[in-house]
C-alpha cells in the first residue's frame, strides 16, 4: 500500500538533471547515454542486474565517479572537475553505502558530528544536539557513545543514515542499503527510509527491495548493461513491464 | 515421512572438566602431559636454573659494588672474576653527559625535566588538569626556582604557560573567519604572528639583551601561531603543539647556551646517553611527520608529487646509514662554499632523520593501503577535503594499524644512533668503549657493554610496552 501521497508532494523544481551522460572505465563503456531528471521531493528506485551500472550512475551524482561525456546538474550546480563545485554538491547530497562505511575509530556521536563541525563549521554543542535529534529519529539514541564495531548491521546502517542527515542534505542517495544485512535487520532500515520519504526528501535508491519500491517510489528505473531500459510508475512497472529485459529480470527476482 | 524431533527443555551450562582449567590443568597440558615432556621439562629447568645462577653470581651476588679503583675488584692473584660495578659508578657522569662541562650539566637535567612536565598531562585526565593545574604549576615553578635559579624558572613558566594557560583562549575566533575568505583570514593571521614575533624581538632586545632577542622573538611568533590556530583544541592538542614548536627552542637554548645568561657549550662536547637521546629523539620526532608526508605523496594522483616521493624513499632506503653519516660529515663540507659550515651534529641529525623518514614512509604506506576504499568514499561524500579526510579519517586509522611497525622503526633508529661513533660523536656506546680502553680501568669492557645493553634495553622495552598500551587504548571494536 502506498504512503499518503499528499505528504510526499513532488514539485516541478528539478533537483538533478542528467543529460546524455556517458562513462568509461578504461575501454569499458559502463554508462551509455543516461538521461534522467529528478524533481524536488521525488523518490526514485533504481534496479537492475548486477553490473548494470546502477551504482556507478548514482555515484556520478556526487562525483565519487567521474563522467566523461554529457552533463550532470545537481541543485543548479554543474559537476565538472572544479573542486569547489564538487564540494558544494557533496555538502547537499547525502549518501548511504551498502557496507555502511562508518568511521570505526570514532564513536557513533562523533561519526555524526564530524562533517557538521568540519565542513559546515557548526559549533560542537549545536552539532551534538542535532546529532542526538537524528539518532532519535533512527531510534538508537542510546548507542551514541558506542563504537560502530559494537553495533549490529542494522543499527550501523541506521547510524549511517543519521550521519548523512546531519548535514541537512537536499538529496539522499542510497546505494543498496540493505544488501549487506541479515534478513531480520532489513526491516528496521527500510522503516527508517520510509519515514524519511514521508518528510519529502528527494531520494534515489538503488535496491532490490521491491516492497519498498512499491510503497515509496514514484518512479522505478530499470537499468541493464549501462542503459536505462525502462522508467515507469511502480504499479505499471511491476504489473505491466514493457521491455522483455525488464520482464526477464522481474521474473527472476519476484519468483 | 519421519517424525519431527523436538527438544522442549534447554540444556544447562556445565563447568569444564578439571583437567582443562586451573593451575593443574596448565601444568599438565604444558609440562607433564607425556613421559617425553616430563624429561624435557626437567632438562629445561636444569639448564635455565644453571644459567640464571651463573648470571646472578657474576652480576649481583659476587659483584663488587663499593670500593675505590680497579684494585678493589681484583682477587689476590690479580684476576677479575666478578662484575666490577664501581667502574660504572666512577664514570657515570661521563656516560650520561659526555664531555659536557661539569658545572653546566644541570642544564641537560633541566631540559629533560621540562620535557617530562610538558608530557605529563598526557597521562592525566583533562578534568583533573583543569581543577588542579594552577596549584601544580605554582608548586613546580617554586621548586624549580629554588633548584635552578630564576632564569630557568622563567623559561619553565613560559613553557607551562603555553599549554595550560591558553587552552581556553578565543583569539582565533575574534579574527576574520578563514573559511569565508581564505585569503583574508590567512593574511590577517600571518600579520598577527609576524607582528608578535617582531614585537617580541624588539622588546626582548631592549629589555633583556641582544642575545635574547632572537629566541624570544621566535617563541613569541610560535606562541601566537598557536593562539590563532588552536582555539577549539583541548589540552592534548596544546601539548602536541608545545612539543613541536616551543620545546625544541627551549631545549636548544638550554643545551647550546649563548642566551639567558647560559654559557656556550659546543656540540662536540655533547655525549653519552644525552647525545643518544638527542639523536634518537630528533630522529623519532622528525621522521614520523616527514614519513607521513612522503607516504601520502607516494599514493598521490599527481605524477610530480608521486615521483618526488618515490625518489626520496628509494634513495634513502637504498643507502646504508653509515654511508649517510659518513657523507654528511666528510663529503658535504666539500660541496659547501667556503665559510659556510654546518655543525657536525646537526648534519648527523638531519641524516638520521631523513634516513628513518624513508622507512617510516613505507610503514605508514602499509597502513594507508589497509584502509578500505569505502572510508575515503564516505569521507568524500560528506564533503571533507583531502587534508581533512586524511587528518580526521584515514591517518588515525592507518597509523593505529601500523603502531607495531612504527615502534619497530623507532626502536631500530634508537639503536642505530650508536653509529654516530664513526663520525667522531661519542654517544653512550662510544663513550663506554672509550672509557674501557682507559689503562686505569683495563678489563672493564664486559661491565661497560652490559651496562650499555641494559640502558638500551630499558628504553627499547619501554617503547615497546608503551606502544602495546596505546594499541589497547585505541582499540574500538569487539573484544574477541
Amino acid at each position: 500500500m502506498a504512503v499518503q501521497p499528499a505528504r510526499m508532494k513532488v514539485t516541478n523544481e528539478p533537483m538533478i538533471e542528467i543529460n546524455g551522460m556517458h562513462k568509461w572505465y578504461g575501454d569499458f563503456h559502463v554508462l551509455k547515454d543516461i538521461n534522467l531528471t529528478v524533481m524536488k521531493g521525488e523518490r526514485i528506485v533504481v534496479c537492475g542486474p548486477s553490473g548494470s551500472g546502477k551504482s556507478t550512475m548514482i555515484r556520478c551524482i556526487n562525483r565519487l565517479e567521474e563522467h566523461q561525456r554529457g552533463t550532470i546538474i545537481v541543485d543548479g550546480i554543474e559537476l565538472t572537475s572544479d573542486l569547489k563545485h564538487i564540494d558544494q554538491v557533496r555538502r547537499e547530497v547525502g549518501m548511504v553505502f551498502q557496507h555502511f562505511n562508518l568511521f570505526p575509530h570514532l564513536t557513533v556521536l562523533e561519526n555524526l558530528t564530524l562533517a557538521p563541525i568540519w565542513v559546515r563549521k557548526m559549533p560542537k554543542k549545536d552539532a551534538d544536539e542535532a546529532a542526538m535529534k537524528y539518532l532519535e529519529r533512527v531510534k538508537i539514541p542510546e548507542q551514541a557513545s558506542k563504537y560502530p564495531g559494537q553495533l549490529s548491521g542494522g543499527q550501523q546502517q541506521r547510524v549511517a543514515i543519521a550521519r548523512s542527515l546531519c548535514m541537512n542534505p537536499k538529496i539522499m542517495l542510497f546505494d543498496e542499503p540493505t544488501s549487506a544485512l541479515d534478513p531480520e535487520m532489513i526491516k528496521e532500515v527500510l522503516d527508517v527510509m520510509v519515514d524519511l520519504a514521508k518528510t519529502g526528501m528527494t531520494m534515489i535508491c538503488v535496491t532490490h527491495e521491491m516492497g519498498f519500491a512499491r510503497t515509496v517510489a514514484n518512479r522505478v528505473i530499470f537499468m541493464d548493461e549501462g542503459e536505462i531500459i525502462e522508467e515507469n510508475e511502480p504499479e505499471e512497472f511491476f504489473h505491466h513491464p514493457k521491455s522483455d529485459r525488464t520482464k526477464l529480470f522481474l521474473s527472476q527476482i519476484l519468483h | 515421512m519421519a517424525e519431527a524431533i523436538v527438544k522442549h527443555e534447554r540444556h544447562v551450562d556445565l563447568p569444564p572438566p578439571k583437567s582443562e582449567v586451573g593451575i593443574y590443568g596448565w601444568l599438565y597440558h604444558n609440562l607433564f602431559s607425556t613421559w617425553l615432556n616430563v624429561i624435557l621439562t626437567v632438562i629445561g629447568l636444569t639448564i635455565s636454573g644453571w644459567a640464571i645462577w651463573t648470571i646472578l653470581d657474576f652480576a649481583v651476588f659476587g659483584a663488587v659494588w663499593t670500593g675505590e679503583g680497579r684494585e678493589a675488584c681484583q682477587t689476590e692473584s690479580g684476576a677479575l672474576i666478578h662484575a666490577c660495578w664501581i667502574f660504572i659508578g666512577a664514570r657515570f657522569g661521563q656516560f650520561m653527559y659526555g664531555f659536557y662541562p661539569l658545572a653546566e650539566r644541570w642544564r641537560v637535567d633541566f631540559s629533560f625535566l621540562l620535557l617530562a612536565l610538558a608530557v605529563a598531562p598526557v597521562f592525566l585526565r583533562d578534568e583533573w588538569i583543569r581543577k588542579k593545574i594552577g596549584l601544580a604549576v605554582a608548586v613546580v615553578a617554586t621548586l624549580l626556582t629554588l633548584a635552578y635559579g630564576v632564569g630557568p624558572a622563567a623559561l619553565t613558566a613560559f613553557m607551562m604557560f603555553a599549554p595550560y594557560g591558553l587552552v581556553y583562549n578565543r583569539l582565533g575566533t575574534i579574527l576574520p573567519r578563514s573559511d569565508d575568505n581564505a585569503l583574508i583570514g590567512f593574511a590577517v593571521r600571518l600579520a598577527v604572528i609576524v607582528g608578535a614575533g617582531a614585537v617580541g624581538y624588539v622588546l626582548a632586545g631592549a629589555i633583556v639583551g641582544d642575545a635574547e632577542a632572537t629566541p624570544i622573538g621566535w617563541m613569541a611568533a610560535f606562541m601566537t601561531f598557536g593562539l590563532v590556530t588552536l582555539n577549539r583544541a583541548g589540552v592534548k592538542a596544546w601539548i602536541v603543539f608545545l612539543l613541536i614548536f616551543i620545546y625544541p627552542f627551549a631545549a636548544f637554548y638550554l643545551w647550546v647556551g649563548t642566551a639567558f645568561g647560559l654559557e656556550y657549550v659546543e656540540t662536540s662536547l655533547w655525549g653519552g646517553l644525552f647525545l643518544t637521546l638527542v639523536v634518537a629523539g630528533t630522529g623519532i620526532a622528525v621522521s614520523l611527520p616527514i614519513g607521513i608526508v612522503f607516504a601520502l605523496g607516494r599514493r598521490s594522483h599527481m605524477p610530480a608529487v608521486r615521483t618526488v616521493s618515490v625518489a626520496f624513499i628509494e634513495f634513502w632506503r637504498g643507502v646504508p646509514l653509515i654511508t649517510v653519516l659518513f657523507m654528511s660529515s666528510v663529503m658535504l663540507p666539500l660541496f659547501l662554499p667556503e665559510g659556510v659550515n654546518f655543525d657536525k651534529l646537526l648534519r648527523a641529525l638531519i641524516g638520521v632523520a631523513l634516513f628513518s623518514a624513508a622507512y617510516m614512509a613505507e610503514v605508514v604506506r602499509g597502513g594507508l593501503q589497509a584502509i578500505p576504499k569505502g572510508q575515503y568514499e564516505a569521507a568524500g561524500a560528506m564533503g571533507l577535503g583531502y587534508w581533512q579526510m586524511m587528518r580526521l579519517i584515514i591517518l588515525p586509522q592507518a597509523l593505529k594499524l601500523v603502531i607495531p611497525g612504527i615502534v619497530n622503526t623507532f626502536i631500530g633508529l634508537f639503536k642505530d644512533t650508536t653509529l654516530v661513533l664513526i663520525i667522531g660523536l661519542f654517544d653512550l656506546l662510544g663513550i663506554v668503549q672509550a672509557a674501557a680502553t682507559d689503562p686505569k680501568w683495563l678489563g672493564m669492557a664486559v661491565e661497560g657493554y652490559v651496562f650499555t645493553a641494559f640502558v638500551f634495553w630499558i628504553f627499547c622495552f619501554g617503547m615497546s610496552r608503551y606502544s602495546m598500551y596505546i594499541e589497547r587504548k585505541l582499540h574500538t571494536g569487539h573484544h574477541r
